[in-house]
Formats: structure tokens, C-alpha cells, sequence
């Protein structure tokens, strides 16, 4: 392998890992605050929907942007209903609102444009077109370093950029504000927040909707930016991808950047076939590629590269004490 | 919170869920800018007008019967089994494997060994994250839906690698031998006075209904049952009993992936005759659905696996005959497992509500 075809690759590797990192951030903080969200994959596709069918309307890709937050925070407002105000069972109702919004956006995206599912192909200003950085042409000829701004970190949407810096934003909300402590607590020891006079249902439903906002950007990257366009089952399990990428983080953010881009990469070389079969020596299916993540998470799970502990109250319905 | 009569809680809850689920299926229907009582007209004549429609309803009602028992038993044992989609696939795998490579003279025969190789390559696939569980204290729900998605990998890498005949495009297996092929229910005597056209439902489905009486008998006539039961119990009543979770665990979930695999008699060996990608098509996550409408029992799950055979059947009509898209069963789906699973206490607290009004008006209206 060459120095260009590792730069296609770890090019690739943004560009598959950034929805990756969005979703595993929007469960980072839910699952922080103590309610699990299997349902990471249908809030991304119902932002995807859309993001895709806002932007073909409208024609602007920022108010598609808009609409994807908002469906995602529809249903993140659900889940919220769900399992803090009824106390309803959180994977349950994950489970429920991915079969709800797997039906949904086809229904929604069929009604809308009759196309088979599918929203109409997006161009110009209704989607997240490249960004090319600062010194990025006049650099490229710098070697080793150039190509490696040049083909890698410039060029890609701006979500890209501001997934990449959610990442330090989390860490500074998560460890160096109040609220961020709470949110930690309320996941850890809800009892104790309630104590201090702070509601936890509050708080959990301010996560949950964190989660959607982040959900809604991840959507509107994969429809507007990595795609053009909503297509049925896009996000095809990235949802539960990320949720593994958590996992494997142990839920902490810049682990989660981590993660997200390792199965990023993996996304990546499963695409690049004949890339593989150079590095290795022989023919390996892309099947095999495709579920190298899943096996990965299975390992981690198992807690052979170190124990992955969750937040203590993750799952439970708080019930006040009276 | 006053607390509903059993039978209430039992019948009027999951009734309940489903028409809350109904009302928004309507609504959803008038959004989209069609017509909801023409749609289920098309689906109760399409799924439940004819023998022929019946033929349908019943071949569906026959996997999710399987995928519906086998989510149940996990449930009794406090486990969550997402993983029945990829368990049932690897059953497919299984009776494909039995009915192409081994010589069967007859269908019964073959009937046997690719029910035992359907079960025996589904429980295979729920023991790993089993073991994960009970061992390595991985989550269950993660790891099984992971194994969902390794499976379809593997299925993919079996039929386009593995099993795909020389010259052959579509990634599937030859088709089954003749010998294995199974009677459907137009072939069976006392059942082919009503089903004159051939259907898809097979013998599978008596298979099915044996399946359900079995795990009720396993989960309430029996120790094992009894030790599965308190289990999944909340708290640690049932360690201090001396019953051994990592055992218990041990069992449910291969039980509960060989009823799931079990599955591929019906669709892979009666329907399809050969394993296609993508066999199970659903269904193992309907399980969910079935298991959550039936209240974990399998007479409610024989009952719900027929409710959701319609939907299956009377949703494909609708792609058929209206401009509603087929999808419109996956947002019922998601709309039953909302309404039974995650929002019960919801509909429980309603239906207190009005019991409340009932028993007592004076103190209804007071605390009104």
C-alpha cells in the first residue's frame, strides 16, 4: 500500500466515521444521564428523511439542516415520554421507535414525492458541499505533511468540522460545568440529585434531548453531505455501530472519537477490497469486512480489552421516593 | 395507583395498546392522504376474506409463532433476545445444510433432521452471547443485536462464497431436493377441504402449535420452568434459592434461539425450497412484537403471531391494491411494541382511571 492510497483511505475514514461520531456523542450523553438509547438508528434516519426532503423543497440546505434536528427531536421527545415521564422500558421503546421511524420516513418520503421511498436527488445549495481550509492548495506540494491536509483534513462539509469539534465540547460540558456534573450524577446516583434539590427528570429529559439534536446532525450529514439525498434504510445499523463505539469508549468522549473513527476505517477498507487483498496476500471477502465491527464490539464487550462498566442507573426509572 | 382486576389486566390492556396503535395507524393513513377504512378493507379481505388469504395469514402466523416463543422464554428469564432475526437466519442455514448435503428418503424424515439442524444452528447462535452474558457480564441486548448483524455477514459470505451453485447469479442456495419438499396445508387431508389452492402455509404450522403447547408445559409444568421463572424475577430471591443463574441463562437462551431458528422449517424448507438471502425477513424482530401483545404466554402468543400474520399479509395487500405503501406494517409493528412494551404503565394508568370512575363516582369526582 502507498502513501496516496492510505491518504484515500483515511480520507474515507472521516468521512464514514463523522455519523459514527455524531451518534455515538447523542448516546454518550444520553446513557450518561442514565436512560439507554437503542434507538440512536431511527432518530438518524427520520433526520435523514428529513433533512432530504426539507432540503429538496426548499432548496436550502440549512433549513433541511433545521428539520433534521427537529425530527430527530420528535422522536427523542418520544423516547423521553417513554421511559422517564411513564417509566416505560428504555430498550423497548428504542426498539419500538427504530421499527416506527424504519416505516415512517418511507411512508412520509413515498407520500411527498412518489418516488419509491427515495427523495429527489440534492445539488447545489441543498447540500453540505466540500469546505477546502485555509492554504490547503498552496500546501500541497509540501511533502508528506501537504497531501495529508490537502487530501485527508480539507475538503470535507462543514459537519464534518463540527462533529470533529463536539468532541472537546463534550469533554469540557461532561467534566468542567455543573451541568455536566449533574448529568453524570443523575446517570450514576439519581437518588443523590434528587436529594440536592435537582430534577431528575429534568435533567434526563434535557440529555434525551441533546441526544436528538446530535441525532439530527448526523442525519442531515448522512442525507445532505455523505449522500445526496434520503434513500430507504440509509443509515443501514450505524445507529448500533455507534452505540458499540460507546461502549468500546466506555463512554467518554474523546474515546468515543477514537472508537468511531477505528470503525470508520473499518467502513472504509471494507469499500477498498482490493486494498485488503494487497496488505493480507489473499482474497478476502468483503462480507467478512463488513462484519469486522460487530465482531470487534463482540471482543470488547467481553471484556477482554478491558472492562467496559456503564453508568450505574443506566435503565432504571426513577421513582421518587414519597 | 389503584390496581386493575387480573382479567383486565390480562385482556383490556393489550386490547387497549392495540387500538391506541390502530387510532395512529388511521391517522397516519389520513396524513399521507389516504383513505383508512378502504385499507382495512383491502387488508380484512385480502388477509382474511378467502381460504386462499387465509393460506397467507397463517404461513406468517406460523414463523411468528416460533419467533414469538422463543422472545417469550428469553423474557421469562429476564433476558432480552433482539437477536431472534440473526438466530432464525442461521436455522435457514442449518436446514439447508440438512436438506442438501444429507440423503432423505422421505419428507418426514427430512422434516426431523432439519427441524433438529434448524434448532441446534439457531440455540448455537443465542449460546455465544449467552455465555457472554452469564459469564463476561456483556449486555445481552447489545451482544445479540451484534450478532444479528454478524450473522447476516455470515450468511452473505455462505451463500455468495460458500453454497451459491457454479454459474448460478443470485446469491442463494440450489434449489432443495424433491424428497424434502413439504406438504402445505392444501396437501394434508380434513385441511384440503378448506384450502383447495395451493398455499404457502405448510405442516410446519401444526409444528408451530406443538411448539407453544410445549413451552407452556416447559415454563409451568416443570422445575426447569419454575427455576426460569424465578430467575428472571427482579432481586436475588432466586440465587438464595440455590438456583444457578449461569445455568439457567445457559438454557433459556439456547431455547429461546432454536425456537427462533426453528423458524426456517417454515419459510426456508416449506415456502421457499431453498435459503435466500435475507430468509427470515423480519421476523425475528416481530418476535418482539408478538411476545409483548400475548403477555409471554403462549396462548397470547399463538393469538398475537395470527394478529400480526394478518398484518403481515394484509400490509403486503395494501402495496398491492392501494397507493399505501407496504411499510405501513413496520410503523403498526413499532406502534404495537410502543404501546404494549414502553408505554403499558401508561395504559394501565388510564385504565385505572376509569375502573376508578366506576367503582367509586363520589370518589372520583372528589379527587376530580
Amino acid at each position: 500500500m502507498d502513501y496516496a492510497t492510505l491518504l484515500q483511505l483515511l480520507d474515507s475514514t472521516l468521512r464514514l466515521g463523522t455519523p459514527l461520531l455524531l451518534a455515538c456523542l447523542a448516546g454518550l450523553y444520553s446513557e450518561r444521564a442514565g436512560i439507554f438509547d437503542i434507538g440512536l438508528e431511527g432518530k438518524i434516519l427520520m433526520a435523514a428523511m428529513s433533512a432530504g426532503a426539507v432540503a429538496a423543497l426548499t432548496g436550502s440546505v440549512w433549513i433541511g439542516l433545521m428539520a433534521a434536528i427537529a425530527g430527530a427531536m420528535l422522536f427523542a421527545i418520544l423516547h423521553g415520554i417513554a421511559s422517564i415521564t411513564f417509566r416505560g422500558n428504555q430498550l423497548i421503546s428504542g426498539v419500538a421507535l427504530n421499527f416506527l421511524a424504519s416505516g415512517i420516513t418511507v411512508l412520509t418520503a413515498q407520500a411527498l414525492f412518489g418516488q419509491g421511498g427515495r427523495t429527489p436527488p440534492l445539488s447545489g445549495e441543498a447540500r453540505f458541499n466540500p469546505i477546502t481550509l485555509p492554504f490547503a492548495e498552496t500546501l500541497k506540494d509540501v511533502p508528506l505533511i501537504g497531501p495529508l491536509y490537502y487530501e485527508v483534513i480539507s475538503g470535507h462539509s462543514f459537519l464534518v468540522y463540527l462533529a470533529l469539534a463536539c468532541v472537546p465540547f463534550t469533554w469540557w460540558l461532561l467534566y468542567r460545568t455543573r451541568f455536566g456534573l449533574r448529568l453524570r450524577a443523575v446517570g450514576e446516583n439519581p437518588a443523590s440529585v434528587d436529594t440536592a434539590g435537582i430534577s431528575v427528570k429534568g435533567l434526563r429529559f434535557a440529555a434525551v434531548m441533546i441526544t436528538g439534536v446530535l441525532c439530527g446532525l448526523a442525519g442531515a450529514y448522512m442525507a445532505t453531505a455523505l449522500q445526496a439525498g434520503f434513500g430507504r434504510e440509509m443509515t443501514a445499523g450505524r445507529g448500533y455501530i455507534a452505540l458499540a463505539a460507546l461502549i468500546f469508549a466506555k463512554w467518554r468522549p474523546w474515546q468515543a472519537l477514537g472508537a468511531t473513527m477505528l470503525f470508520g476505517f473499518f467502513q472504509a477498507l471494507a469499500l477498498r477490497p482490493d486494498v485488503v487483498e494487497g496488505v493480507v496476500g489473499q482474497k478476502v471477502p468483503v462480507s467478512m469486512l463488513d462484519a469486522l465491527p460487530y465482531v470487534l464490539t463482540v471482543i470488547v464487550l467481553a471484556g477482554f480489552i478491558g472492562k467496559a462498566i456503564p453508568p450505574r442507573a443506566g435503565g432504571e426509572p426513577y421513582v421518587k421516593e414519597r | 395507583m389503584e390496581r386493575l382486576p387480573k382479567w383486565a389486566d390480562i385482556v383490556l390492556v393489550p386490547l387497549v395498546s392495540l387500538l391506541l396503535a390502530a387510532i395512529i395507524s388511521a391517522l397516519v393513513i389520513l396524513a399521507i392522504g389516504q383513505d383508512p377504512m378502504e385499507a382495512l378493507n383491502v387488508m380484512v379481505t385480502g388477509a382474511l376474506g378467502s381460504a386462499y388469504g387465509w393460506g397467507y395469514t397463517l404461513y406468517y402466523t406460523t414463523s411468528f409463532i416460533f419467533t414469538g416463543l422463543a422472545v417469550t422464554i428469553a423474557f421469562h428469564a429476564g433476558l432480552f433476545n433482539i437477536g431472534g432475526e440473526g438466530q432464525a437466519q442461521l436455522g435457514g442455514l442449518g436446514v439447508a445444510l440438512a436438506c442438501l448435503f444429507l440423503p432423505w428418503p422421505h419428507w418426514s424424515l427430512a422434516l426431523i433432521g432439519a427441524a433438529m439442524a434448524a434448532a441446534l444452528f439457531g440455540a448455537a447462535w443465542a449460546a455465544i452471547p449467552a455465555y457472554l452474558q452469564a459469564r463476561r457480564g456483556s449486555h445481552i441486548v447489545i451482544t445479540t443485536i451484534m450478532f444479528n448483524y454478524i450473522a447476516a455477514s455470515l450468511m452473505v459470505f455462505m451463500l455468495v462464497d460458500v453454497l451459491r451453485p457454479e454459474g448460478q447469479m443470485d446469491p442463494a442456495t440450489a434449489s432443495f431436493p424433491e424428497a424434502t419438499n413439504l406438504p402445505t396445508l392444501n396437501d394434508l387431508p380434513l385441511f384440503n377441504l378448506v384450502f383447495t389452492k395451493d398455499v404457502p402455509a405448510n405442516i410446519t404450522f401444526l409444528f408451530a402449535l406443538a411448539a407453544a403447547v410445549l413451552v407452556w408445559a416447559i415454563l409451568w409444568r416443570t422445575r426447569l420452568g419454575y427455576q426460569i421463572r424465578a430467575f428472571g424475577k427482579p432481586g436475588a430471591a432466586a440465587q438464595y434459592a440455590g438456583i444457578n443463574g449461569f445455568r439457567i441463562t445457559m438454557i433459556a437462551m439456547p431455547l429461546s434461539g432454536g425456537l427462533a431458528g426453528m423458524m426456517a422449517i417454515n419459510n426456508v424448507m416449506g415456502e421457499a425450497e431453498r435459503l435466500l438471502q435475507n430468509s427470515a425477513s423480519g421476523a425475528g424482530f416481530i418476535g418482539i412484537a408478538v411476545a409483548l401483545m400475548g403477555r409471554n404466554h403462549p396462548l397470547g402468543v399463538v393469538l398475537a403471531a395470527v394478529l400480526f400474520g394478518f398484518l403481515f399479509q394484509g400490509g403486503a395487500e395494501l402495496g398491492l391494491w392501494t397507493k399505501i405503501p407496504i411499510e405501513l406494517r413496520i410503523v403498526v409493528w413499532g406502534l404495537v411494541i410502543l404501546f404494549t412494551g414502553a408505554l403499558d404503565h401508561m395504559v394501565r394508568m388510564m385504565l385505572a382511571r376509569v375502573f376508578a370512575l366506576f367503582r367509586n363516582p363520589a370518589a372520583a369526582n372528589g379527587a376530580a
